[in-house]
């Protein structure tokens, strides 16, 4: 069945699929390019529409707060933030999956202070890289919405029952009108049953959550955290296997886009990919033998088909859209890391770009493919490139 | 919790730790952290009850015969009890563990 798409903006659509979804408490503090997303929730809710508590708190550390709590009682729990929102609210991203508490979250990526910048980038998701959540990036407003009622599907599988952010590019992704194509309200109740937390708050059957953990304990405690997010990653194949089996639209950790036969590949996270798209097409119409990668599941980390899709190319040129301060690239370090012991592996070269909302054209992607073939022959004395800046 | 705590493997923990057994802080004992234990002197004690009442951990109980004595299995060994014990009455003195232990190998 083809649905009919309908013009809208992705911020909207996300509140839409959060309705599809039926969530019953939305927690959130609104900050630019979020914000959109929380209003549209707040009109549903006011209206009528959404049968859901909106619970308008006074910052982002209150949001998730108010998230554990709402995720505790066995709520289908949703919140979205940004940039400094996310930093704000830091302390308690870690105590949600920790606690195994199922919220789902939309970070419209945003880069950090300062100076100031409401624009885009991934500082703000490489400072929760290691909270434990599950991680999806998406690349359009059809992938966000689809990818929203997946993450609670994930989320609330009896097997995970871990948070799940997805990850979209602020502006470029928030505030873009895309041709969307909604499910069925009958569709979505299909895919997505109630929300059935095992050891709920209750009053008739009382437990006890976020203990504290001892020395005795607390290495028993990550370690349980540990083999059940990476057991996670089954559950999320299986989730992308049958929306896109009801849906048409399939998902994978890696997605390759022009892959065969690439001797050169590029990787990339979130929306850049669609305009590398355009470059590497052109490309290929000269006869290059390039290809493009999209890492969409960020954590748990695909290692395996990280390795796989990489396998036969001599060159893997990884942008990153954040700066790891006297490091490098986030993206490129991990991808270095998971190819290092592998016998047969390309050459890795880093550039970063795309901070604070520059947009990349296709001719910078082009440009940065063809640096990255040059330096990957003649090397580098750097560790990375920082792409368009102004010397 | 039937495994002692040093038996505890990350298998056996529930979903997200959640404490599913009301009470159980119980079987934590809080006694080891004692460097000092107070010692009762029944013939000085006036089964007043000061030491029952600053208790902060509530591990001083009264026994059948009106006295009072610390549960040591909680005790951290704060020394209240021996403060809030009347100057006339000084039924409560505090030992310094390793002290003790000597005095009882003795």
């Amino acid at each position: 069945m083809v649905a009919k798409r309908e013009g809208i903006e992705v911020s909207r659509a996300i509140a839409i699929a959060c309705k599809l979804a039926n969530v019953d408490v939305v927690a959130a503090y609104p900050i630019t390019p979020q914000t959109h997303i929380v209003e549209d929730l707040a009109e549903l809710v006011a209206d009528g529409e959404l049968d859901a508590a909106f619970i308008p708190v006074e910052s982002e550390h209150s949001a998730m707060s108010a998230c554990l709590g709402a995720a505790a009682v066995g709520a289908r729990t949703f919140t979205a933030t940004a940039g400094q929102g996310l930093e704000l609210m830091h302390e308690v991203v870690y105590v949600a999956s920790s606690m195994q508490l199922p919220i789902v979250m939309a970070v419209t990526n945003r880069a950090l202070s300062a100076p100031i910048s409401i624009w885009g980038d991934h500082s703000d998701v490489m400072a929760v890289r290691d909270t434990g959540w599950i991680q999806i990036f998406v690349e359009n407003g059809q992938q966000t919405v689809d990818n929203v009622l997946c993450a609670f599907r994930i989320a609330e599988d009896r097997r995970v029952l871990l948070p799940v952010m997805v990850h979209l590019d602020g502006f470029h992704l928030t505030h873009v009108i895309e041709p969307i194509s909604f499910p069925e309200q009958s569709e979505v109740d299909q895919f997505l049953p109630p929300n059935q937390y095992p050891l709920p708050l209750d009053p008739d059957k009382p437990v006890a959550m976020g203990d504290f953990g001892p020395p005795y304990i607390y290495t028993e405690t990550k370690k349980a955290q540990e083999v059940n997010l990476e057991a996670a990653k089954k559950v999320i194949l299986e989730c992308w296997k049958e929306f896109g089996g009801l849906f048409g639209r399939y998902y994978s950790p890696v997605e390759g886009y022009q892959c065969e036969g690439a001797k050169v590949l590029l990787l990339t996270m979130g929306s850049f990919s669609e305009t590398a798209m355009e470059a590497i097409d052109k490309m290929r119409k000269e006869g290059k033998k390039v290809g493009l990668l999209r890492l969409r599941l960020w954590r748990p980390f695909p290692f395996e088909e990280v390795r796989q899709a990489v396998k036969d190319a001599e060159v893997l040129i990884v942008l990153d859209r954040a700066l790891s301060f006297g490091y490098g690239g986030p993206v490129c370090s991990e991808i270095k890391s998971a190819l290092y012991n592998e016998a047969k592996k390309p050459k890795v070269v880093s550039f970063i770009g795309g901070l604070g909302g520059r947009d990349i054209s296709p001719g910078g992607f082009e440009q940065i493919i063809n640096r990255g073939i040059e330096i990957s022959q003649t090397g580098s004395e750097q560790e990375f490139e920082m792409f368009g800046v102004r010397e | 919790m039937t495994k002692r705590e040093n038996e505890i493997t990350w298998k056996d923990l529930e979903i997200g730790c959640i404490v599913t057994e009301p009470g159980n802080a119980r079987q934590y004992r809080t006694g080891d952290w004692r460097s000092e234990r107070p010692i009762f002197d029944k013939s000085k004690c006036t089964k007043c009850g000061l030491c029952y009442i600053f208790c902060p951990e509530g591990c001083i109980e009264q026994t059948e015969d009106g006295y009072f004595e610390a549960n040591l299995f909680y005790c951290k060994g704060c020394g209240i009890c021996a403060r809030e014990c009347p100057p006339k009455a000084q039924a409560i003195t505090m030992v310094e563990e390793e002290e003790w232990w000597q005095k009882g190998k003795e």
